[in-house]
């Protein structure tokens, strides 16, 4: 039997805080799964499987924690999966739900994807001591530093384009109710301004630690067919690679070089800077916007990506516009980021990111990287059904 | 839905493993019987898919070291699931029927003995209300033996029955880390543990790992002469809340069994890590009384935290390739007191998984 049709029909998310102290874990869930049920016009009692996902347990301090929230999820009496990827999770929990309707063995499935940051500590839940592991002690942003001034060096980068990006996505967050980060003030020269964190990143051009969710309803042809704006899975995929290895190059890896011709492939896309019409990145530093941009086969690579940032063209209003929503640099709960991104890229094809809308976007990407550059997890999503 | 079966297995298991938590010197060997028991190499998998948990492990991103064991350059499609072994099957299954692979390996490892496991397992409850408490897995087990004494619905001997003949079964097998059998009599002699579970009742601390291929169709009838086809996959959950649930029940596990067809299944591997557990199974499932239950001695003869589950699929396999019997199931269970079940039906030819 070949791959049954797949799409989103509803999406919903948390306001996203630093703490969200009025809100347990169960609830800070359902804020997001009865947003995204209401959206697609149905109950849990229309689900037929739930699949949850969020980065280390240790951030929240319980093992498994969707064993205790499986009632409140709403996965009493029937099936529920939990993945973990690193980063990556919210993307690869969302891939795990749509492959239950695509292999046609549900029809209707919930995903939520979540991080509660405030219950434990994330710093410490990543710096426990290691037998035989080199300790970083530099959290995220120390150990991709150097990726950074790699990258910089490599394509002869200005400094201000970091700031660019920063400034961007802040400016984004604005047309975001949901955006963690509201700082209507920032300017390129406010980043530059800011202080220096792990050269050359600075402070305005790192993401914040947030407390949130981001649920989706992904359905089968039928089901979609009573849903005014469906957002078709037109391509989906995970790739891995090592964390060590001389071989490997950091600042653009294969893994995520393979895994963007396997989609560009599947979404039967040949020149994606032309025929995306808007893209959710995983940008935890400034940064990576344009290193992202070149891995993924929008611009050329070593240079082609900071000149499409620099251009203008990643602006709302640019060529292609990336991260309308604010991005990872506005709202970061971990485990959820990834799959915010391949929420966001849902509803622009829908027609329903409301002020951060692109307008006529047809076709987008939502796109999640972990762990050391190393996992990443993608999708093509689109307003019309796919022909292949 | 495709002709999906299990072709490969290996599995490791040992009181106490003289490694790191990441397992990764375990998973190396069992990676190379794998590819020994189907004449593959890394290239012909198609998906990999991990079973692990964090909390064992000490640590955050504990899979992303055991990654290692494949050698992941050039980079594969790969995927992890903070459950056990079956349920990363279970999604590697899903990849296929999607018809994007045809051939996967999936593994799962732990090493319980790097802490307490009973605490450990506390913190797998509600946060809030009762990991504050620390009740321990094996005290919240015996809460359910006692519960389903006190309703007549089994009782010491019966578990003791159960216990024998793990113990006497686990004798042909290898990788169990507990075995010998003896007499009913001479097990109810011996002392109370977490009364009314007697050490024998509860599946020792066990350190290991395990592997399974699965392929497609031909993939698979290119490996073995009878792959042991997957006819049934399904699993269900039930609210954790242990002071609102029947203990004596299984309502996942009966759920499971109705979604699959267990008419004919000659052998049952149950993933019961105490012995009134089985009881709660075999009652849930329905099960006449002439299924063999686990041959291989079960998780009471050795539970592997994150592989015990897809080791008894793994057994039930062994035994269809065997020629041994045609049909059989294999069980999964995760969270306290048989929260999660999941039920594997295998059998030797493609028709029943057609059905």
């Amino acid at each position: 039997m070949a791959k049954q049709p797949a799409a989103v029909v509803g999406v919903g998310q948390t306001h996203h805080r630093a703490k969200r102290e009025d809100v347990s874990m169960a609830g800070l869930c359902r804020e997001a799964i009865d947003r995204a049920l209401l959206d697609a016009n149905l109950t849990l009692d229309d689900i037929d499987a739930i699949v949850v996902g969020k980065a280390p347990d240790l951030f929240e301090g319980v093992m498994m924690p969707e064993l205790f929230l499986a009632d409140a999820l709403g996965a009493a009496g029937k099936p529920l999966l939990r993945v973990h990827t690193a980063g990556s999770v919210g993307g690869s929990t969302a891939i795990v739900a749509a492959s239950l309707v695509q292999a046609g063995v549900h029809r209707r499935v919930l995903t939520v994807a979540f991080e509660k940051q405030s219950e434990s500590n994330a710093m410490w839940a990543l710096s426990v001591p290691l037998p035989f592991n080199m300790p970083v002690h530099a959290g995220a942003g120390g150990y991709f530093a150097p990726h950074v001034r790699s990258y910089i060096r490599r394509s002869g980068a200005p400094n201000h384009v970091g700031a660019i990006v920063a400034a961007k996505d802040r400016q984004n967050a604005l047309k975001n109710p949901y955006a963690h980060l509201k700082n209507p003030d920032t300017t390129v020269e406010s980043v530059l301004a800011s202080q220096m964190l792990w050269d050359p990143i600075r402070y305005d051009e790192t993401c914040p630690s947030s407390d949130g969710a981001c649920a989706l309803v992904i359905v089968d042809e039928d089901t979609a067919a009573a849903s005014p704006n469906p957002a078709w899975i037109h391509g989906t995929v995970m790739r891995s690679e090592a964390t060590t290895a001389a071989e490997r190059d950091q600042v653009n890896p294969q893994a995520s070089r393979d895994a963007a011709a396997a989609l560009w492939k599947q979404a039967g896309i040949t020149n994606p800077v032309e025929e995306i019409d808007a893209a959710e990145i995983y940008v935890p530093f400034s940064w990576f916007e344009p290193m992202w941009l070149e891995s993924l086969g929008f611009a050329e690579a070593n240079g082609g990506g900071w000149r499409l940032t620099e251009s203008g063209a990643t602006a709302m209003d640019g060529r292609l516009p990336v991260n309308c929503s604010g991005g990872v640099l506005s709202s970061n709960p971990i485990g959820a980021s990834g799959m915010l991104r391949f929420g966001e890229a849902a509803l622009q094809v829908r027609g329903a990111a409301g002020e951060h809308q692109v307008d006529g976007a047809r076709r987008a990407l939502g796109h999640a990287y972990g762990g050391g550059s190393q996992f990443f997890a993608m999708w093509v999503v689109g307003s019309e059904k796919p022909s292949n | 839905m495709r002709d999906v079966a299990v072709v490969g297995f290996a599995q490791r298991q040992m009181p106490e493993f003289d490694g790191s938590p990441t397992c990764v010197e375990l998973l190396v060997p069992l990676f190379a019987e794998c590819y020994e028991q189907t004449g593959w190499s890394r290239g012909d998998i198609g998906f990999w898919c991990s079973g692990s948990s964090d909390y064992l492990a000490g640590r955050s991103f504990s899979f992303v070291s055991a990654v290692d064991a494949i050698g992941v350059i050039p980079p594969v499609n790969e995927s992890h699931v903070e459950m056990d072994l079956a349920w990363a099957m279970y999604e590697a299954w899903l990849k296929i029927q999607t018809g994007e692979v045809d051939t996967a390996l999936v593994y799962a490892f732990g090493k319980a003995s790097a802490g307490v496991l009973r605490r450990t397992l506390a913190l797998q409850l509600d946060p809030y209300t009762m990991t504050p408490l620390w009740p321990d897995t094996v005290s919240l087990a015996g809460l359910q033996a006692r519960a389903g004494i006190d309703a007549g619905a089994w009782d010491e001997r019966a578990m003791a029955e159960v216990a024998n003949r793990s113990l006497t079964d686990a004798e042909k097998n290898e990788y169990a880390i507990r075995k010998g059998g003896s007499s009913v009599e001479e097990l109810l002699a011996r002392p109370m543990y977490a009364d009314p579970l007697r050490k024998h009742d509860c599946s020792p601390v066990t350190d290991g790992a395990a592997a399974i291929v699965l392929a497609a169709g031909d993939r698979a009838r290119e490996v073995r002469d009878r792959p042991a086809w997957i006819e049934g996959l399904t699993h269900s959950i039930d609210p954790m809340s242990m002071g609102t649930r029947d203990l004596t029940r299984a309502p996942s596990a009966a759920r499971a069994a109705t979604a699959v067809d267990l008419v004919g299944v000659e052998v049952a591997e149950l993933h019961a890590p105490f012995s009134h557990q089985e009881l709660i199974l075999r009652r849930e499932l329905g099960l006449a009384g002439d299924v063999r239950i686990n041959p291989s001695g079960g998780a009471l003869t050795g539970n592997p935290m994150f592989s015990g589950g897809g080791i008894r699929i793994g057994e039930a396999a062994s035994r269809i390739w065997s020629g041994e019997v045609s049909k059989a199931v294999g069980h999964a269970t995760s969270g306290p007191a048989l929260q999660q079940n999941l039920l594997c039906v295998l059998g030797a030819t493609t028709e029943g998984a057609r059905n």
